[in-house]
């Protein structure tokens, strides 16, 4: 019997799975992929949104302003990568003027600091290769970046240690009322919990129609985006918004934490949950709705592009707390933009209300801190030379795009949760990350995994599942797969 | 296998560096060499010298060079033999990851490797030879899913050649670059269906002897003006969506064709990799996407020498070996005396490439004994004899009279090594076979193991299938 069973790994469900670990309970995650981070928490901007853009009153402007202090503080507690550049929403020439200064009123209203509206030529200042057709934008001080994967990770190992248990390949397929709690089904297994907390990202509301009566729809909102060459990632310094309109917030032009810059997301309203493919006319739109915020587009630097779901809920907001028809199930539900800037302070309010329903003392020996995977490419030499004194795989070099070494990868493979896949290392260390896309790199990936988890080669996946790298050896007819 | 060598010899100060020991840098030593300079390092990141000829098990190389058909892994082998000879030493397992110019003139490299951690190594003179890489599916934009299965055609031939492995057993190929089609030959004789070769040109880039002994001896079609424009499948590929392209290369609305398949090879194009070289202050060519050089391949009097594919994307390697042989040269004449002379030899523009148009000489023979390609026509006459023209040299003729009574192919492959390095050791006919013999030669060598060390020519079966052609090593793999 679990006490608590939080359904998805993504920002949301590694979020209050570390706060949650705070609370002496056996905490149990189950996800229906092989990873953390793999649903809308791997495909968004990776913006920490200043908090100006949400409707003041709401949950998601609540959160956002709260995540967003909590945000840098927390990452120099899990070692992940944030950087405050700034947000910039930009006002063309000819464009609504009362519009940004209606964004302006509202993000002081959110209590957004250091906001100001700033015209042609400072703007330039700032941000010289910034379109000529623009006149003014609104600065937002504290619009920041990170990434979203390394977040989700950090959150996940910090709550693995202490004491939290991951378990992967569990897609819920039911939820019965059992005695004081609840059993949840999945396709192998059943488990048994006082507690659970619906994270579960575009399928929120199957997991909700499962125990309430309560209406909730979950609306998936793809977003695709093209990511561009660290060539290229000097082009802009700040986040590059558009003035907001009713069909959303617009194409944005933002650097990454790595140097590279990337472009997006569009705004597509589907009804299937599995539809992250990228298409013609989203590229197309990214790539030129993106080219009126800069000088120039550089559209021969894209080195990949993809796409996410937005957790759309019906209503437009968060939904997080317990249905009245369902005691002892929490949602953290329609988290979608600002929720990867929302999620630690999400996590804290699922815990606390958690807490309230069932109170416990506190754990003994919360481990607050947690160190990142150490990263070559960005030691300097001094630090290069001690982890390569204490262990030599980290002077062999298997991505030479962004400079990733075998003793990234091998402690990649190390650490709980882990990442036993191709795609799992990229998030982790970012090998085949770069500008060759792997092709270099990951067949030599694959075989590092493979010796180091003690399997064949024809068993590693990308993204685990049925996604096989390899079918067969050389001359081998008839194979299954 | 000849790190220790190098290591032995290894100095932190030396005259010439080359960084990249592939065709480009090992040509470019041994011409130092040969030169006269006796203090040269190769740098090489991989675990042996060869660079991507290792892979590139097929043959056809040497033409120029050698006066001979050589695979890859032979072609390379000769030069390694060469480094060897000359005690040149190589660090293997060796990343370089910064260069750096100083004002007096010298260059400093680092670099990373297991045995000796970071390593800082003066040069007084340096060779850039790091080759190119591909263009991924990534910059293509090419919209769809993103599932296993998707690969570049070269790194899916490292899985098959050197690994062993099969990336997928029905494909679909994108762009028909030389590497697109020597991997539909691969994977097919590998056990693969090859679907088809979708080409966005109205023409193949690729060599006519590629098209007519990768793809039409298999009957693998090219399809022109065609793109791929959607990719389906959440885990693993399950198809891709094909469409015609208009003269502007747009995709033409209702000419779209679902086609099944596992697996996507992007043969789009190669990009000389030059991240190195911009961290020297080199200025960059647009148009060939390598450093600007000067009349003897040096960049802006820097002492600094450039050749091969890092310097712009050649056709064959004889041309790289050429060239590179320039670039040690002169590297060497610049160590000397601080300068070039007047007749320094430099780039090696390809020839204009021999490639295939549809439509023309549909019927007409083309022959691949050597790189030129020679457009041929071959007639009956009434005695019974065959008229051939259009052929540069005898061999045209030879080709043309075989080619219309009974074609004959050397069949490249692999067969299972228990190594410690590989997975898969290069292997050729001894001679070239009847066309229609190919599966039986196959069959022949599917059960084969062999064990290290084995050796360029070593036999590895005595008359496959009956042909009288022998089964030889084309790789050397000691340990």
């Amino acid at each position: 019997m679990e006490d608590v069973i939080i359904i998805g790994a993504g920002v949301v469900g590694a979020s209050i799975a570390r706060e949650l670990s705070r609370q002496d309970r056996r905490i149990l995650v189950l996800e229906k992929n092989w990873d953390v981070a793999e649903g809308a928490s791997k495909a968004n901007s990776g913006i920490v949104h200043g908090g100006h853009d949400a409707l003041p009153g709401s949950l998601k402007a609540k959160y956002n302003i709260l995540g967003s202090r909590k945000m840098e503080a927390l990452s120099r507690k899990l070692d992940f990568p944030y950087s405050r550049n700034g947000s910039l929403v930009l006002l063309p020439f000819g464009g609504d003027r009362e519009k940004l200064k209606e964004l302006l009123a509202r993000g002081i209203r959110n209590g957004v600091e250091g906001l100001e509206i700033i015209e042609r030529e400072q703007l330039r200042m700032l941000e010289p290769n910034v379109s000529e057709s623009m006149e003014a934008a609104l600065f937002v001080p504290s619009g920041a970046i990170t990434d979203p994967f390394l977040l989700t990770i950090a959150l996940a190992e910090n709550a693995a240690a202490n004491g939290v248990e991951f378990r992967f390949g569990e897609e819920v397929r039911a939820i019965q009322r059992s005695g004081e709690g609840y059993c949840v089904e999945t396709e192998n297994s059943r488990f048994d919990a006082k507690l659970v907390v619906n994270a579960a990202g575009v399928y929120a509301d199957r997991i909700h129609a499962m125990v309430s009566r309560e209406p909730m729809e979950i609306i998936p909102v793809r977003g695709q985006y093209c990511l561009f060459d660290k060539e290229a990632g000097d082009l802009v310094k700040h986040t590059l918004f558009r003035l907001p309109t009713e069909k959303g917030k617009g194409i944005l032009i933002t650097p990454t934490v790595h140097g590279n810059l990337m472009a997006g997301p569009t705004a597509e309203t589907l009804s299937d949950k599995e539809a992250v493919n990228t298409t013609a006319e989203g590229l197309s739109e990214v790539l030129g709705k993106g080219a009126e915020s800069i000088r120039e587009m550089p559209q021969k630097k894209v080195i990949t592009s993809f796409a996410g779901l937005r957790a759309h809920e019906r209503n437009g907001d968060f939904i997080i707390g317990q249905p009245a028809d369902a005691p002892g199930f929490i949602d953290a539900a329609g988290i979608e933009s600002p929720g990867l800037t929302a999620a630690p302070a999400i996590g804290e309010a699922v815990s606390e209300m958690v807490m309230q329903i069932c109170p416990v003392p506190l754990r003994q020996g919360f481990i607050h801190t947690r160190k990142s995977i150490p990263c070559m490419a960005l030691s300097s030499d001094a630090e290069r030379k001690a982890l390569i004194d204490a262990d030599p795989a980290y002077a062999n070099v298997i991505c030479r795009c962004e400079l990733v070494t075998e003793g990234e990868i091998r402690e990649a493979l190390r650490r709980v949760p882990r990442a036993g896949t191709l795609d799992g290392i990229k998030r982790r260390v970012r090998a085949g990350m770069g500008r060759c896309q792997g092709g270099f790199c990951s067949p030599r990936v694959l075989n590092l995994i493979a010796q180091e988890l003690g399997l064949d080669p024809q068993e590693i996946t990308k993204c685990g599942g049925g996604s096989w790298i390899l079918m067969g050896r050389n001359k081998e007819e008839g194979h299954g797969r | 296998m000849d790190d220790r060598r190098g290591r032995c010899a290894l100095k932190r100060k030396v005259q010439l560096a080359v960084i990249g020991g592939g065709p480009a840098g090992l040509a470019a030593a041994v011409a130092a060499r040969e030169k006269g300079i006796d203090d040269i390092l190769v740098l090489e990141r991989d675990m042996r010298l060869g660079g991507i000829l290792n892979q590139c098990i097929h043959n056809g190389f040497g033409l120029h060079t050698f006066r001979e058909e050589l695979t890859g892994p032979e072609y390379a082998q000769r030069y390694i033999e060469m480094i060897h000879r000359h005690q040149i030493p190589c660090l293997l397992n060796t990343m370089v990851t910064d260069l750096h110019y100083h004002a007096d003139g010298t260059k400093t490299i680092t670099a990373m490797n297991r045995k000796e951690g970071i390593l800082s190594i003066e040069a007084k003179a340096l060779v850039l030879a790091m080759g190119c890489r591909e263009r991924p599916r990534g910059a293509m934009n090419t919209p769809g899913f993103r599932p296993a299965g998707i690969y570049t055609a070269g790194t899916a031939q490292l899985y098959v050649n050197i690994m062993g492995q099969m990336p997928g057993r029905k494909a679909v190929i994108v762009g028909s670059g030389d590497i697109g089609l020597i991997m539909a030959r691969r994977m097919t004789l590998e056990g693969a269906k090859v679907q088809m070769v979708a080409e966005i040109m109205n023409y193949s880039g690729g060599l006519k002897r590629n098209i007519i002994q990768c793809l039409q001896d298999f009957d693998i079609p090219l399809l022109l003006s065609t793109t791929v424009v959607d990719i389906k499948g959440k885990e693993r590929v399950e198809g891709v969506t094909l469409a015609r392209v208009d003269e502007r290369l747009k995709p033409i609305p209702g000419t779209e064709q679902e086609v099944e398949c596992d697996t996507v090879l992007y043969s789009t194009g190669l990009i000389p990799e030059n991240e190195l070289t911009r961290k020297l202050g080199a200025g960059m060519d647009p148009s060939t996407g390598g450093p600007v050089v000067s009349r003897g391949l040096e960049i802006k009097g820097m002492g600094v020498f450039a050749c091969g594919n890092v310097l712009h994307v050649h056709d064959i390697v004889d041309h790289v070996t050429q060239e590179a042989c320039h670039a040690g040269e002169n590297a060497a004449e610049w160590i000397r005396y601080g300068s070039l002379p007047e007749d320094a030899g430099g780039f090696i523009e390809s020839a204009e490439k021999n490639v295939y148009r549809p439509g023309e000489a549909e019927d007409r023979i083309t022959c691949i004994r050597c790189p030129n390609g020679c457009g041929m026509t071959a007639s009956r006459e009434k005695d019974g004899s065959i008229l051939v023209s259009g052929n540069l040299c005898p061999k045209g003729k030879d080709y043309a009279i075989q080619e219309l009574t009974d074609p004959h192919r050397t069949v490249t492959s692999t067969v299972r090594i228990e190594s410690r390095e590989v997975a898969a050791l290069p292997v050729k006919t001894s001679r070239e076979v009847a066309k229609g013999r190919i599966p039986d030669i196959i069959r022949a060598i599917s059960g084969i193991r062999v064990k290290p060390p084995v050796r360029v020519g070593d036999v590895i079966l005595k008359d496959a299938a009956g042909t009288g052609a022998d089964i030889l090593s084309t790789g050397t793999i000691l340990l």
